[in-house]
């Protein structure tokens, strides 16, 4: 309404140039300055979506004419194809499995990385390390290190062990995924330490000075007040951990016996390997759906333990 | 004067044991740190080992730690074997052109989100939030068949061109809280002194933000460069694969595999990313406690 109101005064003064007020002018300017994110949504993301839902519904492959066919993709993923449910479980027990153990050791790690001690600082960069590697050259230096023959089960059997045969077995091939996962903690873990910091200090000198403990200061103090950000590294951390890919097809390609067929895997084969391109919409919207009610249960969750400052009871003060 | 001394002398046992405490929990946590790090080097120490190993000792046990002749013929090896110059130069194209293009993008949307004041901006900062937290994979379907209708496969554009529209929710987001760190009466004086917008965002604060760009910049570089899924499904011509690509390639199509060489190619492409984090650590390390903190 202003933005016309004022288009309309500037048309008045036909002899001086185009005059807008400050106002629609900054508002012109903000659309300006936000417009190439404004089109990169719209194509990139909105549309795409829209284009989603609708070839899920959609039997397509890219050769023959798109076919309407209602929820049969639906019903296939349910009824009919057993590797559905198999990559669903897969890539379940891996979140649950991998995702609570990345936060717990991501924030001791992050304590202990807060003490003052020499050197510390080296230290956070090689727990770091770890992180700046990913892709394809991580998933293939853990297929060497978790080779039958590799460096783990070399050291296994000094100790007298024989390890397992890892990425070659049913069973353990998801536990060493999830091993995998832990040695890359370091983003999470400099999240929580930039967090630690900031913890005032005087909260602890007064648990100090009602005598509490070391881990009465960590229950009571240090994870309520970053509870924010525990909140932030978890819905991160299940967002990616549904989404693993790139290791699931390098290391692995899904198996043995589709033991390690990862729900990301699944979709990818149906959608660029089988050209499916319906099925696969249809897949990724079952994980789209399956994340965001995850995600919506811990928005749910968080009033009960995220502590927001100047907030009580999850309503601001 | 008696009770004074006892309590004082019950207040210097007390915070005797207590730095007693303090003495021993501090060897604990020297401890646990010094045995996680060793358990992290492990893997990339190894990693090392391996690549200067022949076909036989890379996979022996007992391991060596020390192969028993060293073969660096193995990195001349990778680098001629997986034709690493050609894939590295690849890798640089999509890595350089998203990277301009995302620090720009991103620069001048989280200008306009930190700094003017328009309607539906709140509603459209709601909308850039929730789609970081988007899953990708709904919409990588559409975005290939839209790719492949204007004929974009095959080129480096489909891993370009998002970059410079928007650069992703996440970076906006970085830049956006940076900007609110600075002072809003700096933009008032130069309002003042006749400054546009635009000479606010370029004399004011592109000069101010260097830093917070360097993070979006190191970000940018570290996705793109180890990026596998998008060069995989828009890059089918091996001369035109990326590093990662690169690399997977030559481990699944290599009859009879060698290890050592597959680990000095490894080691190779992990280098120029190493090289980035420790050059500009403490630039990287500031951005992430950024984005996380204010959240």
């Amino acid at each position: 309404m202003g933005m016309s109101a004022s288009f309309g005064r500037a048309a008045e003064g036909t002899k001086t140039r185009w005059k807008l007020n400050a106002g629609a002018r900054e508002e012109i300017a903000f659309y300006l300055f936000i417009s190439p994110w404004l089109i990169g949504f719209l194509a990139f993301t909105l549309g795409p979506m829209i284009a989603s839902l609708f070839l899920s519904f959609t039997k397509y492959d890219v050769i023959t004419p798109m076919r309407w066919i209602g929820l049969e993709n639906f019903r296939i993923a349910f009824t009919t194809d057993p590797l559905f449910w198999q990559s669903l479980k897969v890539t379940t027990i891996y979140v649950f499995g991998s995702v609570p153990l990345q936060m717990a050791l991501g924030l001791v790690v992050a304590v202990l990385m807060n003490q003052a001690l020499r050197g510390i600082t080296l230290f956070r960069t090689i727990y770091y390390v770890p992180a700046v590697i990913s892709g394809v050259p991580l998933a293939l230096l853990w297929m060497a290190i978790f080779n039958p023959y590799g460096v783990v089960n070399g050291f296994l059997s000094r100790l007298g062990l024989k390890g397992p045969n890892w990425l070659f077995s049913e069973e353990w091939v998801i536990p060493a995924f999830i091993i995998m996962s832990l040695w890359g903690i370091g983003g999470t873990m400099i999240i929580y330490l930039a967090a630690l910091q900031s913890v005032p200090q005087h909260l602890y000198e007064a648990a100090d000075l009602d005598g509490a403990g070391a881990l009465a200061k960590f229950w009571t103090v240090t994870v309520p007040m970053i509870s924010p950000v525990i909140f932030f590294n978890l819905v991160m951390a299940v967002i990616g951990s549904f989404q693993t890919f790139t290791n699931a097809l390098v290391m692995t390609a899904g198996g043995p016996n589709n033991a390690s067929l990862f729900y990301m895997l699944h979709l990818y084969r149906n959608a660029f390997s089988y050209f499916k391109m319906g099925y696969g919409c249809a897949l990724a919207w079952v994980l789209a759906v399956i994340i965001l009610a995850l995600t919506m249960l811990v928005i749910r969750s968080s009033p009960a333990w995220v502590y927001y400052e100047g907030m009580i009871g999850g309503q601001q003060r | 004067m008696s009770v004074l001394v006892d309590q004082w002398s019950a207040l210097h046992d007390w915070s005797r044991r207590r730095s007693v405490q303090n003495a021993a929990f501090r060897l604990g946590a020297l401890l646990l740190i010094l045995g996680g790090a060793v358990v992290i080097m492990v893997p990339l120490a190894w990693m090392l080992s391996a690549s200067l190993k022949n076909r036989v000792e890379v996979f022996t046990i007992p391991m060596r730690w020390i192969p028993k002749k060293v073969q660096w013929s193995n990195y001349v090896d990778a680098v001629t074997q997986i034709k690493y110059a050609l894939y590295v130069g690849n890798t640089l194209i999509v890595t350089i052109g998203d990277t301009v293009g995302t620090v720009l993008s991103a620069s001048l949307v989280a200008f306009g989100f930190a700094r003017l004041r328009a309607r539906g901006k709140e509603v459209l900062f709601l909308i850039l939030l929730s789609t970081m937290m988007l899953p990708y994979h709904v919409r990588l379907v559409p975005t290939y068949l839209m790719f492949q209708k204007i004929g974009w496969l095959n080129t480096y554009l489909p891993l370009i061109v998002p970059g410079w529209l928007g650069g992703g929710a996440f970076y906006v987001f970085l830049l956006r809280q940076f900007y609110s760190t600075l002072p809003v009466e700096l933009d008032d004086a130069a309002k003042i002194d006749g400054c546009s917008l635009v000479g606010i965002y370029w004399r004011m604060m592109v000069p101010l933000s260097k830093p917070a760009f360097a993070t979006v910049a190191i970000f940018s570089f570290f996705a793109d460069w180890s990026d596998f899924l998008g060069p995989l499904i828009y890059l089918s011509k091996p001369q035109m694969y990326t590093l990662s690509l690169g690399l997977q390639f030559y481990q699944t199509t290599r009859g009879s595999l060698h290890w050592g060489i597959l680990m000095a190619g490894t080691v190779l492409s992990i280098l120029p990313p190493l090289l980035v984090f420790f050059l500009a650590q403490k630039t990287f390390v500031q951005g992430i406690a950024l984005t996380g903190l204010k959240g």
